[in-house]
């Protein structure tokens, strides 16, 4: 109903070429328009953190940036984590730790983890704690992703990454 | 039994996980069929008005808008959503229908509905429905509703939509008799699940066919599809609910809602597939919330203590309808008020009373959380009076093992068989006491460091668990060696994938790694009970056991035709059949499932159970401990160390059964401090997002020790086991609102309303001058 504006999207190493509105969320753009369904929304207010992808580097919630602002940018979502069909050292961690249940938040959990461990590749719990405090979990309880998120940095420490 | 046990028991890493982990889980809103169209539903904005007109005209405008309606639009009589649980008489004339006809009764109310093209233009059209309200005073309180001034269903001709009154032994006289008694009041927040994955469904309605499929089901799903059959006028065999991943459950999903009627409406309107997925706005109002009890209560005791009775009137706001829980969150609430202590003599008077707000359902230990909040506070009140220790309070009323079982009495009409089974109340509180170092604590309460204080606060539970009916598995072991269980119970989230398939491993004698699940679907078995009240562990995991054992028996039956032998002499062990003669014959699984395939097609090597406890529940029970720290200048509290124990009977996997502890703990914790469904006194949610009903997040964790004992096993299941889905939850505001007494015990701060909050506890700070 309103005008269609192109946008290419760079999405987990390949590029996407999309006509979008402008109104259109970065968010409903990866799940409708490229099927990229890993990317959940749990509230489309930014509180919840479900939906947060990886934008250059930073975590970001795609719920609250349009996909016509998206253009140019470089976007990993949870299905760019893995290997082919090899676990991330980060999904790996998550699945030892027990740091999921319904699994509904995880993909927003494990984006932002990535995003903090490449700022802070040693984190103290405390930092852990704070960084994740955006995202919600009604299953875990949390303690498990903390852990999870330590054995990472731990594990790619001495992997001397 | 199997010789070994290499799955169950152990912390088996979950099946589930690779699909969450990787993105490429199947939630409903990552269902996409083709033609598939999406509605958006227009609610109630008035906790209470009459309807005067609807016009639907400039919605119908809108480009990429299919079709729009509202109650009287629809072509069919608009069935009521039935009661599934607690189903009290008087209930019947407070039932909701799927869309409001000439009133609305509570903010969210749906009232009209739009189907578009994509929800964009939904929501857009949404916009441009003009509704001609003429709003009615609204009724936000028991105590308002009680008084009838205002009515929310008039045909009723009162808000009161049921009361009774139970009870055991005599309680009056017992108050008669007592040294010492105390009266107190005590209310708890409503809050609700609050699932990350809010609700959606899909539905494929062809009438001609007939066919109505639906997708996003859960929880009770055979239920569900008896009841919308019967209101779509189908046979049952013409509905399939089909069960997607889901995102958390916690009581409050896979209910019948009205969606669950709307949604296959706007499919059969425009024949073509409709998606629907509430928004968190929608999902705050309208899917069920709970808890929202006032209860009166006064205990009897001797001088030492000792319970002689309890008395209380406890007083459920319902909200606007009775909803497929029924009396669930009350009738438990007075059920459990007595809890795992001897209280020979009780009596409840029990109010089920409808207000302008959205109905209630159940909420992980719906009546548990609230009754243990009140009777433990109300404990420590006890032993503060008396000048007794609380532990020590606690263990002198403690039912003792020789106690057990002990029949409970009617405490919820017509459950007249209600049993407490075998267990040691008292070992599970001193093994919390150890752990949280109580004695050092008694001569610390209060204690200032820093301006902070300090206080410990200890709580103790009972809990049912495994209610309702039968539960179905089906375990089918093809020629490829793949092992497949079908089950009717469902997964909210919490392994149940993983717990089945190491009961089905363990009892077959194979690797894990050959076993899938399918679950919850009523395309899969027959029929099935579903998952509520700590049930999937219990039922389905006994189901699956007797299955695998049946499948045991019908390959030892297809070895001996195979063998062309007598079966009394073979055996089955390590997956596989063994005939005990010179050449040792073995045949696997996988070479009977081709066999068995050989014979035709009605010969697979598949077995079929269904386990029923006859209604014996097993109760898991145990304690809590909070330790908080108390900033007296800002009220803020900052609970540092929280144990608690959990007799569960066994342990399937003992990391999902931590994760369930933990989850529910800070769930508990969430219910105490933050957790708030705040209505003004026109029935307006002040609290309609996640910036205003606050969550638990990652920086408000205790040091967390959760212990399970497997001290006493289920007597109603060979396996053992119990509940373990709540009981981390049940004892939190309890524990909490103990803690937080103790550590302002030189203010005399009693803590009798949840949640509690920094400006709720300066306020009372401040009427102290401190």
């Amino acid at each position: 109903m309103t005008a269609q504006h192109s946008v290419t999207l760079n999405v987990n190493g390949t590029a996407h070429d999309c006509e979008v509105e402008a109104r259109m969320t970065l968010a409903d753009c990866l799940r409708e328009k490229l099927d990229l369904t890993g990317t959940h929304l749990g509230c489309e207010h930014g509180v919840c953190g479900a939906c947060t992808v990886i934008v250059d580097g930073a975590a970001v919630r795609s719920c609250l940036m349009f996909a016509v602002q998206a253009q140019g940018v470089q976007i990993t979502t949870v299905e760019g984590l893995a290997d082919g069909d090899t676990l991330s050292d980060l999904q790996q961690a998550f699945h030892d730790n027990f740091a999921l249940q319904c699994g509904f938040c995880t993909p927003g959990f494990l984006t932002t983890a990535e995003s903090v461990l490449a700022e802070n590749p040693s984190p103290t719990r405390a930092e852990v704690q704070s960084a994740i405090s955006g995202n919600i979990c009604r299953c875990t309880g949390y303690v498990p992703i903390i852990d999870a998120i330590l054995d990472t940095a731990k594990r790619r420490r001495e992997g001397g990454q | 039994m199997s010789a070994s046990t290499p799955y169950i028991g152990r912390s088996v890493k979950r099946l589930e996980d690779r699909r969450f982990l990787t993105g490429t889980g199947r939630y409903i809103d990552d269902i996409k069929l083709p033609d598939m169209a999406v509605m958006a539903i227009y609610r109630s904005p008035h906790a209470h008005a009459r309807i005067n007109a609807i016009d639907l005209t400039a919605a119908k405008a809108v480009p990429g808008v299919i079709d729009a309606f509202c109650a009287a639009d629809i072509d069919m009589d608009l069935p009521e959503i039935p009661l599934r649980l607690a189903p009290f008489d008087g209930f019947e004339r407070f039932l909701q229908r799927p869309i409001a006809d000439d009133k609305v009764r509570y903010v969210g109310e749906p009232v009209a509905v739009v189907i578009a093209s994509d929800r964009y233009i939904a929501e857009d059209a949404l916009d441009l429905i003009e509704v001609d309200f003429a709003p009615l005073p609204a009724v936000t309180q028991v105590d308002q509703a009680a008084a009838g001034d205002t009515l929310v269903h008039e045909d009723a001709g009162e808000n009161m939509a049921t009361r009774y009154t139970v009870g055991r032994g005599d309680a009056d006289d017992a108050f008669r008799r007592a040294a010492y008694t105390r009266r107190e009041r005590f209310t708890t927040n409503r809050h609700g699940a609050v699932p990350m994955e809010t609700r959606g469904l899909i539905a494929e309605f062809n009438p001609d066919t007939p066919l109505l499929r639906l997708h996003g089901a859960t929880k009770v799903n055979f239920f569900n599809r008896r009841h919308l059959a019967a209101a779509f006028d189908l046979p049952e065999a013409a509905v399939e609910l089909i069960e997607t991943d889901v995102g958390g459950g916690f009581g409050a999903r896979g209910e019948l809602y009205p969606e669950d009627y709307l949604v296959p409406i706007a499919s059969r309107r425009i024949g073509r597939p409709v998606k629907w997925i509430e928004d968190r706005r929608e999902n705050l109002t309208a899917t069920n919330h709970s808890r929202d009890i006032v209860c009166d209560l006064e205990i009897a005791t001797t001088d030492e203590g000792r319970i002689l009775g309890m008395r209380a009137t406890v007083q459920g706001d319902m909200g606007a309808y009775i909803r497929t829980n029924g009396g669930v969150v009350a009738s438990k609430a007075a059920q459990f008020l007595p809890g795992p202590y001897r209280v020979p003599a009780f009596s409840c008077d029990v109010q089920f009373l409808v207000t302008n707000k959205t109905p209630v359902g159940t909420f992980r230990g719906p009546g548990r959380f609230e009754a243990n909040f009140c009777r433990e506070r109300m404990l420590d009140m006890v032993a503060a009076d008396l000048n007794i220790d609380p532990a020590e309070l606690r263990l002198r009323n403690l039912m003792e093992p020789a106690d057990l079982p002990y029949r409970i009495g009617e405490l919820v009409p017509g459950d007249v068989n209600a049993t407490f089974d075998r267990g040691n109340y008292p070992s599970a509180l001193n093994q919390l006491l150890d752990e949280v170092g109580y004695a050092d604590w008694k001569d610390r309460q209060g204690t200032i460091i820093d301006g902070r204080a300090y206080g410990l606060g200890i709580a103790c539970f009972i809990e049912s668990s495994a209610a309702g009916p039968p539960e179905t598995a089906r375990i089918t072991v093809a020629a490829d060696g793949a092992i497949e269980i079908r089950t009717g119970a469902s997964s909210v989230g919490q392994g149940t994938e993983t717990g089945m398939a190491q009961i089905c491993a363990d009892y077959l004698s194979v690797d894990i790694d050959r076993i899938g699940v399918l679950h919850g679907s009523t395309t899969l078995v027959p029929t099935g009970g579903g998952t509520f009240h700590s049930r999937n562990t219990v039922m389905a995991g006994n189901a699956v056991r007797m299955a695998a054992e049946t499948l045991q028996a019908r390959s030892i039956e297809l070895a001996a035709l195979r063998w062309n032998t007598d079966a009394s002499g073979l055996e089955y062990r390590d997956g596989a059949v063994h005939q005990n003669d010179a050449a040792a014959s073995v045949l696997s699984l996988v070479e009977l499932a081709a066999f068995a395939q050989s014979r035709g097609t009605d010969e697979a090597l598949a077995a079929d159970a269904a386990f029923d406890n006859e209604g014996k529940l097993s109760y898991s029970y145990g304690a809590h401990a909070a330790l908080v720290a108390i900033d007296v200048a800002t009220g803020v509290v900052e609970v540092e160390k929280y144990v608690l124990t959990e007799e569960i009977g066994r342990a399937l996997n003992p990391a999902m059964v931590q994760g369930q502890a933990i989850g529910g703990l800070v769930q508990g914790l969430g219910g105490t401090f933050l957790d708030h469904m705040v209505y003004d006194e026109d029935g307006q949610l002040l609290t309609g997002s996640f910036a205003d009903y606050l969550l638990p997040t990652s920086t408000d964790l205790p040091d967390i020790t959760a212990i399970a004992l497997e001290e006493s096993p289920s007597e109603f299941n060979p396996m053992g086991f119990k509940g373990a889905g709540e009981g981390g939850i049940v004892a939190v505001a309890a524990a909490v609102g103990n803690a937080v007494t103790h550590a302002l015990n030189a203010h005399n701060i009693q803590i009798n309303d949840l949640p509690i909050t920094p400006d709720r506890l300066r306020a009372a700070l401040r009427a102290v001058g401190a």
